[in-house]
C-alpha cells in the first residue's frame, strides 16, 4: 500500500494546437478524497480520461495505483471504478441486470457476485427497485445506480466525472452523502471532477485547475485561509459614522459595498462583539451583521481572476456562505 | 494485487482478476445474453419483422410464379426456389439492423460502460455480432416453418445444415451492420446508410432469381457480392432435398461458377467464413481508433 493512488508527472495532452494539459503534477494518497475543480475547458476530463485509460498523454507520466496507464491498461482498468458525466446505463435493462452485466464484463467471481449486488444496492438505496426498468429510475436513482455499479468489482480508485451534474441541490447533497459512506465501507480512493465549488468542501483536498494547469493544490481550509479574510458587512443608519468609528476605533478602513459598510478581518465571528462594543461607543446604530467566510469561489478568483459563475453562468451557484445574523 | 479482505467490516470484497480467455468469453456472452433479453422483450419485432419475407414469398413468389409457370417445366415452383431466398433477405434486414442498433447503445451511453471494460474491443464486438446472428436465426425459424408450403420437405438434417448456414450469414450481415455503424453517431443516419447498403446486397445475391444466363455486367456485380456465397450454399441444401431432374437444377440452381470452375459448396462456405473474419477486424479497427 505505499505506492499512491495517483501519480501525475508532466502531464501534457494536445489535441492539434489545443493544449488541453499543459504539464501537471499530483499526487493523491490512498483512502483520499480528492476533488479536481475548474470551469468547463480547464483540463479536467481530459486529465480524468487519461488517469482512467481512455485517453493516451501526449507527454508526461500517469500511474494509477503504481500502474502506468498506458503499459498496463487493462491491469489500471480491472482496479478503477468510473463513474462518467453522461449516463452509460441500459434503459431497457432492470437496476440489477445492469450489475450483473457490469460483473460479467469485469469478470467478477460469480459465487460472490450476488452478495456484493446486493450491498451495493442497499448502500444507495436502490435496493427495492432493483427489478425496475432503468428507464423509470429518476436522474438521481440513475446516478446513484451508476456510483454502486462503479463499486460492484471493489476498485482501489473511484473515479467519479462531475457525478452530481443536471441534479437538484438536494439530490446532490445525498450523492455526497454516499460518497462519504464510501470511506466507512470500502477502501477506496476518490477522485471527482465538479464545477460546483461547494461540493469541494466534501474533498480531503483539493486542486484548482485553469486553462491546463493546476493553480492550486490543498485542503479546503488551507486554500481558503491563503486567500485570508472573513468578509464582515454592517448595515447602519448613518455610514459614514460607522466608517470613521472603524477608522478611530478599531484601525480599520472600511468601504461601503451594495449598501452595507463593508470591512476585512481574519477572524470574523469573533471580531463581532468588539465591533459591538466600539461602534456603540460613538454612537453608530447597527441594524445587521453579516459574517460571509471565504468560500472555493473566493479561492478560485484569487488564483484565475475570475469566478468560475462567470465561466459557466450556472443559475443557481452561491458561494458557500455562512451567514450569521445578530 | 489479487484478493484483499478488509478486515472488521463485512464488506464483499471482491478485485478483478487478471485477463484471461475466460474472462473475454464471459463478455461475450454477457453482451449476446443482453441481444437476447432485448429481442424477447421486444416481441412486436418479430412479428412485424415478418412481414417483408412472408410478402416476398408468397405475393412476389406466387405472382412471378404464375408468369414463370409454362418454362419452368412443372418440376420445380418458383416459390420454392425462392424459399432459400427469402430467408436470406430476412437475414440482412433484421441481421443487418441487429448491428447498427450498436448506434443507439452510443447514443445512450451504454457502448462506453462495455468498451472501457477490462477486456478486448474483439470480444465486446462478437459478443454483439454473435447476438445479432442469434436473433435472425431464430426469426428464420418461425420462416422455415413453413417450408411444406412451398414444396420444401422437413428433412431434420437439411433443416439443421439450413440452420447452420443461416447463422454463418447472419454472423456475416450483422458484423458488416457494425462496421457501417462504426463512425455513425445518431440511429437516423444509420437506417439511410443500411438501406443504401443492404438493398444492393440483396438483388445481387441470387437471392430473388438464379445465377444463370446472366448479362456479363450482372453476373460480375453477383461474384463479387458477399452474399452470393452465402446464399448459394443454403439453396444447394434445399435443392439436394428435392425430387428434380438434372435440367431443372441446373436452371434453378445452377451455382458459382468462376471462369469455367464451378465453386464447391464447401468453398462458399469457407469464402463466408473468410468474410465474416475480415469484416470483424475491420470493424474492431474501426471501433478502436472512433471510441
Amino acid at each position: 500500500m505505499g505506492t499512491p493512488a495517483v501519480a501525475v508527472r508532466g502531464l501534457v495532452k494536445r489535441y492539434g494546437a489545443v493544449e488541453a494539459v499543459r504539464g501537471i503534477d499530483l499526487e493523491v494518497a490512498r483512502g483520499e478524497t480528492f476533488g479536481f475543480l475548474g470551469p468547463n475547458g480547464a483540463g479536467k476530463s481530459t486529465t480524468i480520461n487519461i488517469l482512467c485509460t481512455l485517453v493516451e498523454p501526449t507527454d508526461g507520466q500517469a500511474e494509477v495505483v503504481g500502474l502506468d496507464v498506458v503499459r498496463d491498461r487493462a491491469a489500471v482498468r480491472r482496479r478503477i471504478g468510473l463513474v462518467f458525466q453522461d449516463p452509460t446505463l441500459d434503459a431497457p435493462m432492470s437496476g440489477e441486470q445492469n450489475l450483473r452485466f457490469h460483473q460479467e464484463l469485469y469478470g467478477v467471481d460469480r459465487r460472490r457476485a450476488p452478495a456484493r449486488r446486493e450491498e451495493v444496492l442497499r448502500m444507495v438505496g436502490l435496493w427495492d427497485r432493483r427489478g425496475d426498468e432503468v428507464r423509470t429510475y429518476s436522474g438521481g436513482m440513475r446516478r446513484r445506480l451508476e456510483i454502486a455499479r462503479g463499486l460492484l468489482h471493489s476498485p482501489q480508485v473511484l473515479f467519479l466525472d462531475e457525478p452530481t451534474i443536471g441534479l437538484d441541490p438536494q439530490t446532490r447533497g445525498t450523492i455526497w452523502d454516499y460518497v462519504a459512506q464510501l470511506h466507512r465501507t470500502e477502501e477506496i480512493t476518490v477522485f471527482v471532477t465538479t464545477h460546483y465549488m461547494d461540493e469541494a468542501e466534501h474533498c480531503d483536498r483539493i486542486a484548482i485547475m485553469n486553462e491546463g494547469r493546476i493553480v492550486a493544490l490543498d485542503t479546503p481550509d488551507a486554500l481558503k485561509a491563503q486567500v485570508g479574510a472573513d468578509r464582515v458587512a454592517i448595515t447602519t443608519d448613518d455610514d459614514e459614522a460607522a466608517l470613521r468609528a472603524l477608522r478611530a476605533e478599531l484601525g480599520l478602513e472600511g468601504a461601503v459595498r451594495e449598501g452595507a459598510v463593508t470591512v476585512a478581518v481574519p477572524d470574523g465571528a469573533g471580531f463581532v462583539p468588539r465591533l459591538f462594543d466600539r461602534l456603540g461607543v460613538h454612537g453608530v446604530a447597527i441594524r445587521s451583521v453579516t459574517v460571509t467566510r471565504p468560500s472555493l469561489d473566493d479561492v478560485f478568483l484569487a488564483h484565475t481572476g475570475t469566478t468560475i459563475r462567470d465561466a459557466e453562468a450556472g443559475p443557481d451557484m452561491h458561494p458557500m456562505a455562512m451567514r450569521m445574523r445578530r | 494485487m489479487t484478493t484483499e479482505t478488509s478486515t472488521g467490516t463485512p464488506t464483499e470484497s471482491v478485485r478483478v482478476p487478471a485477463g484471461s480467455l475466460a474472462t473475454e468469453a464471459r463478455a461475450t456472452a454477457v453482451v449476446w445474453q443482453r441481444e437476447m433479453i432485448r429481442f424477447v422483450k421486444d416481441r412486436s419485432r418479430i412479428l412485424s419483422s415478418l412481414a417483408q419475407p412472408l410478402l416476398f414469398l408468397f405475393v412476389l413468389g406466387s405472382g412471378l410464379g404464375s408468369l414463370l409457370g409454362s418454362s419452368t417445366g412443372g418440376t420445380v415452383q418458383f416459390t420454392t426456389f425462392l424459399f432459400p431466398g427469402v430467408m436470406a433477405i430476412s437475414v440482412l434486414f433484421t441481421a443487418a439492423f441487429a448491428g447498427i442498433s450498436i448506434v443507439w447503445d452510443r447514443e445512450f451511453g451504454f457502448l462506453r460502460e462495455m468498451l472501457v471494460a477490462p477486456v478486448s474491443t474483439t470480444s465486446i464486438l462478437v459478443g454483439k455480432a454473435l447476438g445479432g446472428a442469434s436473433v435472425a436465426t431464430l426469426q428464420c425459424l418461425v420462416l422455415l416453418a413453413l417450408a411444406g408450403l412451398v414444396g420444401v420437405p422437413y428433412d431434420p438434417l437439411m433443416l439443421l445444415a439450413m440452420i447452420g448456414l443461416i447463422f454463418l450469414m447472419a454472423f456475416m450481415v450483422t458484423t458488416l451492420g457494425l462496421l457501417l455503424a462504426a463512425r455513425v453517431r445518431q440511429i437516423q443516419s444509420a437506417m439511410p446508410l443500411v438501406q443504401l447498403v443492404i438493398t444492393p446486397l440483396m438483388f445481387l445475391s441470387g437471392a430473388l432469381f438464379p445465377l444463370s444466363g446472366l448479362p456479363t455486367w450482372l453476373a460480375v456485380l453477383t461474384l463479387v457480392n458477399p452474399m452470393t456465397y452465402a446464399v448459394e450454399p443454403l439453396r444447394s441444401v434445399v435443392f439436394d432435398h428435392l425430387d428434380v431432374d438434372a435440367a431443372a437444377r441446373a436452371r434453378f440452381d445452377p451455382g458459382i461458377v468462376w471462369g469455367t470452375w464451378p465453386v464447391p459448396v464447401g468453398v462458399q462456405i469457407l469464402m463466408t467464413v473468410g468474410f465474416c473474419v475480415v469484416l470483424m477486424t475491420l470493424t474492431v479497427w474501426r471501433f478502436r481508433r472512433t471510441e
